[in-house]
């Protein structure tokens, strides 16, 4: 006991262990850190289902102001009947006709109109590129953008083009068809966005 | 009391003399004075491009003090944010003043720094032993970037609102995780109260930090290996006895008077816009922030502000999947790496000499090429798309990593001439 010469391994162990012990440590203290930034009771009871009324939404419209879900503009449009027909055969120029991309939509929505009925579309109003909110073109005619338009949603900020179901057109930024979110009609007019019938 | 060993103070008589050298015996005050300043020796070649440095520091100076004196009148909540802003403008004594004096020092500081970055690619100032110094600098870029991003979306005004819809969804561009680290970042399910809070933290607090320490550790490497100049040469490498470079000029009184007069001339200048033109006609303060934010309404066209727009022009242009990634992902990749390419120059430049003076033909070539692409990629960041922008700024986008990804190939060919021993 009287050699006070290093005993390197042993230090070196110590220091490795004492090292590794703090370590778990700081990932520890870590984690209350990272979790406070996630989305607070008050935020996730902010983000509720709502009702929206469409007893006054007229083929061809869209519903305006735009309601609201979790801070998110929701479009709710009207299809005029052509435009139904058109949506199931005018599909040569999108990415995702056939809404394969099973997260963006609920499966009773994966339908050529990407919607429970035909003629009303119930859309998240966020462009999947960056999160701008497109702008509704729904009338047949020819646009800057596009000389051959047939109506639908355009992004003024980094040119993505939607049709009428939210899908997106191919060489565009957006990679996805505009989300449908959950919902279900409560009655004839009444839309419940947030939650599926099922689950209701 | 005995002479300490400690430097002597000067030239200082009485009072003064006892006071430095009493402080000198507590703290390296006259050592710490020398080494920065009265025996910094600087190459005694400085031009114009050198000022740059010195007016980041002037800028960084007024962005403190302004700041400070916002956040005594702002408030970060939903509801109160805008209205705070137009409170400043309208009711606050010299509010007004103050504020565009922020606003106009965030684009001040975005034009020297990216000056000062050009100096630095004219003169090879990131060669060896100054790579360190580089990435410093490169890290000092990007917090300024993040700092400028946050202190944007304060104003809440409805382009700031859209402007962070957009760069928070960057990260929703990233495979698997993309989704969950939006809502992380922003603490809630779209843009919020929740996550204007927590930018004002990370814009006052954490980021001002980060910068004041970087900036500390910027001048600490700079003052070791000592700064380059326009010939490129190494002043040290010829001493006097004393070991005082031949070629070197104290730094003080020598170059603060120097920078002194340049602080001057650049405050004129800066006054002149902050009196006169402080939102640059949309370009510093865009015309939509002068509306509340509104989560349901985008303006029209969205661009960032100028000193983001050359990068978001490579964002826009980046618009075909590739591998079985997206386009969104694909140009989130090129922004960034369009961002941080700079910092691995260092070791992309294979060239004999460092500074433009004594390199060929094809590296001015380049270089004026990058400062083209740069410049035209920032005003088609500005415009909104159409197919000839997109078109002109892919060509460019490949024009500006072209400087960095052929430079190991030009560097090495390309035709340098002598560089001289010591600075003509």
């Amino acid at each position: 006991m009287s050699d006070d010469s290093i005993n390197t391994g042993r230090r070196y162990f110590l220091i490795a262990s004492t090292s590794a012990v703090a370590g778990v440590g700081m990932v520890g203290a870590a984690i209350p850190f990272v979790k406070a930034w996630t989305p607070s009771a008050k935020a996730r009871a902010l983000g509720a289902p709502i009702r929206v009324d469409i007893g006054k939404l007229r083929p061809g419209e869209i519903l305006g102001p735009i309601p609201a879900w979790r801070g998110q503009p929701v479009f709710i449009v009207y299809r005029a009947s052509e435009s139904v027909e058109l949506l199931a055969s005018d599909t040569a120029d999108l990415a995702d006709p056939d809404s394969e991309n099973a997260d963006m939509q609920p499966d009773y929505a994966r339908n050529a109109w990407r919607s429970r009925r035909p003629e009303i579309g119930v859309y998240v109003g966020l462009c999947t590129h960056l999160g701008c909110s497109p702008k509704y073109y729904g009338a047949v005619q020819p646009e800057t953008f596009d000389p051959d338009w047939q109506g639908g949603f355009f992004c003024p900020c980094h040119g993505s083009r939607f049709d009428l179901a939210g899908r997106v057109v191919k060489s565009v930024p957006a990679p996805d068809n505009l989300p449908v979110p959950p919902y279900f009609f409560e009655t004839d007019d009444v839309i419940v966005i947030g939650e599926d019938e099922e689950t209701a | 009391m005995a002479e300490s060993n400690a430097p002597a103070p000067g030239r200082l008589t009485g009072p003064l003399r006892r006071l430095v050298a009493w402080l000198d015996e507590r703290m390296p005050l006259t050592e710490t004075i020398e080494y920065h300043a009265t025996k910094y020796y600087a190459p005694k070649n400085f031009n114009f491009w050198y000022y740059f440095g010195v007016l980041a520091l002037v800028v960084f100076a007024i962005q403190i003090l302004s700041g400070i004196w916002l956040t005594m009148s702002y408030v970060p909540s939903g509801d109160g944010a805008f209205a705070s802003v137009e409170y400043i403008m309208r009711d606050v004594e010299y509010g007004w003043l103050i504020r565009y004096l922020h606003s106009t020092g965030a684009s001040a500081f975005f034009l020297v720094i990216y000056l000062h970055m050009f100096r630095a690619l004219a003169y090879g100032s990131y060669r060896a032993p100054r790579e360190l110094l580089w990435l410093i600098g490169m890290a000092i870029y990007l917090v300024m970037m993040a700092e400028g991003f946050f202190g944007y979306v304060l104003t809440w005004g409805n382009m700031s609102f859209w402007a962070a819809q957009v760069i928070v969804s960057l990260a929703g561009a990233i495979p698997f995780v993309g989704p969950e680290l939006m809502e992380w970042i922003r603490g809630d399910y779209g843009m919020s109260e929740i996550t204007l809070n927590r930018f004002f933290a990370l814009h006052v607090v954490a980021l001002p930090l980060a910068l004041a320490g970087l900036v500390f550790l910027h001048m600490v490497a700079l003052h070791h290996v000592g700064s380059n100049n326009p010939e490129g040469v190494d002043i040290k490498k010829h001493k006097d006895p004393q070991g005082v470079p031949l070629d070197g000029i104290p730094f003080h009184p020598y170059y603060t008077v120097h920078d002194f007069m340049a602080t001057v001339a650049f405050l004129i200048l800066f006054c002149a816009i902050v009196f006169f033109a402080p939102e640059m006609f949309g370009y510093f303060i865009e015309k939509p922030n002068f509306e509340e934010a509104d989560p349901l309404k985008t303006p029209e066209h969205i661009a960032p502000v100028w000193y983001y727009t050359p990068f978001y022009a490579m964002l826009r242009a980046t618009t075909f999947p590739l591998f079985g990634l997206s386009a969104k992902f694909w140009g989130l990749i090129v922004m960034a790496a369009a961002i941080v390419i700079p910092a691995i120059l260092p070791w992309l430049d294979r060239g004999k000499v460092k500074s433009i003076r004594y390199k060929g033909l094809l590296s001015r070539l380049m270089l004026a090429m990058l400062v083209v692409s740069f410049v035209v990629l920032g005003y088609l960041g500005t415009i909104p798309p159409s197919p000839t922008a997109t078109a002109a700024a892919q060509v460019f986008t490949v024009l500006y990593f072209a400087y960095f990804l052929l430079m190991p190939w030009y560097s090495r060919v390309d035709r340098t001439r002598p560089v001289p021993d010591r600075i003509p």
